[in-house]
């Protein structure tokens, strides 16, 4: 199923990062470059170790003394973010959606409109006899039937990916201290940081800026308070015989609001600077990456206005388009950027084990 | 003339607004060159006050001269200092100074560089620039020299940035031809900007135009025509034009004007900024021949930070100013990777052949060589003593023979830095003309460095001097025209 991974973009991603590895003078902007300098050869595997390390801070690009019009046409975040999406073409199971909707914008909407159809007309006719809150419009049994298989089978196709992640860059047994590392460098974004720039460059070209890991902060974190909304609900409902509607004062809502407004202003706030942003310091995926980003957005501010029209006619319409904006999400997940998210902290768990081990990885 | 039209596109922004404006407006301070030094001096003359105007020759992607291509700066600190540890007093600096200037230094203009060195840092850092802990391989520096987090473009990223929010103007592709002088004071200057000549207007200059390095036909008839191959390490733009339009005026003059720095670097680099990465660390464990296959100095004399400057001019007196270091496999990962991969072969004379030399000839001097070596400890990072008996000239040090396959091979030719020839500056970076100091001209940077380094080349301190005489010398022009 893998294809070879010695595409054009690995050898371009690797033509450069031998041109850095002789200059060495980006050393403090992230874990890229110390990693780097482990090595003098790159294998196919440390090239796709080296791409999901980096977080596409853009300082090294701004201080290179190499970049076009330079004959050495240095454009690090560039290279790498090609050979970074090009491994999780390869990465992705089932294969043949390997890269629908982490590049294309048109394929994300479909899915969307699509899911939210389903939901309507679920609610249209498959309506229960009786029920509270919006299980009066969706039967619990049914929303269960939907969500547990498009909850699972993402799960499964990361981990497939992320298993097939592991075997390319030469990953070993993972010890808890990997995870422990990885958890911290990714909770505090360490490698968007700019060492001691304390900052990167994203939106204003040259000058550095925290604008842009304020708002992914803002999405991961809010992302994270969400599922832990729904997480804690589950188990209220399976183990405490605590079945919704939730009140404001319970777990499922304190989590789930802030969650909610920090997703929703988050990816908005994400959004916005992406399109302040150099494209030519990304990857070609533009359209595929916002729409993801507003889709986020739009899981949290569909959420919140789910909410806020408890009680009112609006719920029916508005269950509707919610659940099929996560839905919609859910089954995208292992094929739009919100699977760098896997890839990355499995990076930053193999930075870490390489570490601890104090050797180099894989020589070529 | 490398890639104008894209930086013509870059510009156009406010290209019309700056054009319409430059002729018409006169200037408080108008700085020549927008390198580390210019743009020093243009910070401290707006933060003075004054209206300040850089013309920058090259188009905005190269902006920044050589300081685009430096990493550190060297600084006198008592107790760790910003990313600096331990400490490096004046008198330990000076001695630094003296032993690679071989004494050819101006003590006065020196010690005011080191002396105010360690208040700089601090600056920079108030003015944008970030230091980073020294880089790997460069631990020796982590006491003396203070790394730019990403080198030296960020610094004059960084340093434009400030500029811009202190109101100066800035002008990318505008070069000046030549400076008016009246009775030993400057009143305006000619700059060809976009290709078309402006007379520009102001009160007071600063000179922070670099060498002439740029300049092959001038490198040539001061070193000889061999200069035409030789390599330049960084800009193109340091062509020497206001240095000479002054020299023809009479400014008076420092640093031998024959000479220039240079260093062996990789000979397939590009003809001009190549940058660090075309260093070549290998000499020392390798064999080097001419072109024809002669060796012809001791590759073992000394460790490489010491030796590479000599190797500069060693292979400018070769035929052609080239030639080629040979190892063998046992040392390709003894030294820092190289851009370019070097020649491969499995057998001497097939490497000679790949590299465009005698592979019979190659082949007899590497035996002869190999033969002469000694049984010994071979320690890479410090002078081992492992030397060679009976050949001429001998390897004094890491001498092991070559004979382990595959072979390679990379070619070396001279890299120049920089030029020694500049103004004559005093302690306030005031240039001196025919009949005493002129009234209203400073220079900072490389086109005076020549006053302090006479000879050689200390790391960092290139950066050191465009700092502290580019802080004074806005200073001096900003407290001019008060």
């Amino acid at each position: 199923m893998l294809d070879n991974p010695s595409t054009t973009a690995t050898a371009e991603a690797r033509r450069q990062i031998e041109i850095c590895n002789a200059c060495r003078y980006c050393e403090g902007y992230c874990a890229v470059f110390p990693a780097m300098t482990r090595q003098r050869a790159f294998a196919d595997g440390d090239m796709t170790q080296l791409a999901n390390l980096c977080h596409n801070c853009r300082g090294c690009y701004y201080a290179c003394q190499y970049t076009e019009p330079h004959e050495f046409a240095v454009n690090l975040p560039a290279a790498l973010a090609e050979a970074r999406q090009d491994s999780w073409d390869r990465f992705a199971w089932p294969g043949v959606f390997a890269g629908m909707f982490q590049r294309r914008a048109g394929a994300m909407i479909a899915v969307l409109i699509a899911a939210i159809a389903l939901l309507f007309g679920m609610a249209l006719w498959l309506q229960p006899e009786s029920g509270e809150g919006f299980y009066a419009y969706l039967s619990h049994g049914i929303m269960v039937a939907l969500f547990t298989p498009a909850f699972l089978f993402p799960v499964l196709a990361l981990a497939i990916g992320v298993r097939r992640y592991w075997n390319e860059v030469g990953g070993e047994p993972v010890h808890f201290a990997d995870l422990r590392q990885a958890g911290i460098d990714a909770a505090s974004l360490r490698n968007l940081s700019g060492g001691q720039a304390g900052a990167c460059n994203f939106e204003a070209e040259d000058r550095f800026t925290n604008a842009r890991k304020h708002a992914h902060q803002a999405v991961m974190w809010g992302f994270l308070l969400c599922f832990g909304s729904t997480t804690s609900a589950t188990i209220m409902h399976y183990f405490l015989d605590w079945s919704a509607p939730y009140g404001p004062l319970t777990p499922p809502k304190l989590l789930g609001v802030p969650g909610g407004i920090l997703m929703t202003i988050g990816a908005g706030y994400l959004a916005w600077v992406k399109t302040k942003a150099d494209p030519s310091l990304g990857a070609k995926a533009f359209g595929g990456e916002v729409a993801f980003t507003l889709l986020l957005g739009a899981v949290g501010a569909t959420g919140l206005a789910l909410y806020a029209a408890t009680g009112t006619g609006a719920v029916p319409a508005l269950l509707a388009i919610h659940l099929g904006c996560v839905l919609a999400f859910f089954l995208t997940t292992p094929y739009s950027k919100m699977a760098h998210g896997a890839y990355r902290f499995a990076a930053l768990v193999r930075e870490a084990q390489i570490k601890r081990q104090g050797r180099s990885g894989r020589e070529s | 003339m490398l890639a104008s039209v894209s930086s013509r596109i870059h510009f156009r922004g406010n290209f019309g607004r700056a054009m319409r404006d430059v002729s018409k407006t006169i200037w408080d301070v108008i700085v020549v060159g927008g390198g580390n030094a210019g743009l020093c001096a243009a910070i401290e003359a707006a933060e003075a006050g004054a209206k300040v105007l850089i013309l920058e020759v090259a188009p905005k992607p190269y902006r920044g001269g050589n300081s685009r291509h430096t990493r550190n700066f060297r600084c006198m600190h008592q107790g760790p200092l910003s990313v600096l540890t331990g400490d490096y007093d004046p008198d330990e600096y000076y001695d630094d100074l003296l032993r690679v200037t071989a004494g050819k230094t101006d003590e006065t203009l020196a010690r005011l560089a080191i002396n105010t060195s360690e208040s700089c840092l601090p600056w920079m850092e108030a003015h944008g620039v970030r230091f980073q802990p020294s880089l790997s391989g460069t631990l020796s520096l982590s006491r003396t020299n203070a790394f730019f987090l990403g080198g030296g473009k960020a610094l004059v990223n960084a340093y434009y940035n400030t500029c811009a929010d202190l109101g100066v103007e800035a002008l990318y592709e505008a070069e000046v031809t030549h400076i008016s002088l009246e009775d030993g004071a400057f009143t305006g200057l000619e700059a060809t900007i976009n290709g078309e000549t402006h007379h520009i207007e102001g009160r007071a200059l600063v000179l922070a135009s670099g060498g002439f390095q740029g300049d092959l036909d001038w490198l040539a008839d001061a070193w000889g025509p061999a200069a035409r191959n030789f390599l330049i390490r960084g800009t193109p733009y340091n062509r020497g034009v206001v240095l000479r339009d002054m020299l023809d005026q009479g400014a008076v003059s420092v640093g031998d004007p024959t000479q220039c720095h240079a260093v062996a670097i990789d000979g397939r680099a590009p003809k001009f900024d190549g940058g660090i990465v075309t260093r070549l660390d290998c000499v020392p464990f390798s064999v080097v021949v001419n072109k024809y296959g002669e060796r012809f100095y001791d590759e073992g004399e000394d460790v490489w930070p010491k030796r590479y400057a000599i190797w500069g001019r060693l292979v400018a007196a070769q035929p052609d100013q080239v030639a080629y270091s040979i190892i063998d496999a046992k040392s390709a990962e003894l030294f820092m990777p190289s851009v370019f991969p070097p020649e491969t072969a499995d057998t001497i004379e097939g490497l000679g052949q790949k590299l465009g030399i005698s592979g019979t000839k190659l082949r007899e001097t590497v035996e002869a060589f190999s033969a002469a070596c000694a049984d010994g400890d071979f320690t890479p990072t410090e002078l081992d003593g492992l030397a060679t008996n009976g050949i001429t000239p001998a390897k004094t040090n890491w001498a092991r023979p070559i004979t382990e396959p595959p072979f390679y091979g990379y070619s070396l030719r001279p890299g120049v830095t920089f030029t020694y020839l500049g103004l004559k500056v005093d302690q306030t970076a005031r240039v001196a003309g025919p009949d005493g100091d002129l009234l209203n001209v400073w220079a900072a940077g490389e086109i005076m460095a020549g006053s302090i380094l006479g000879q050689g080349y200390l790391a960092g301190f290139g950066m050191t001097i465009g700092t502290v005489f580019g802080r004074i010398a806005g200073q001096e022009a900003a407290k001019h025209v008060g």
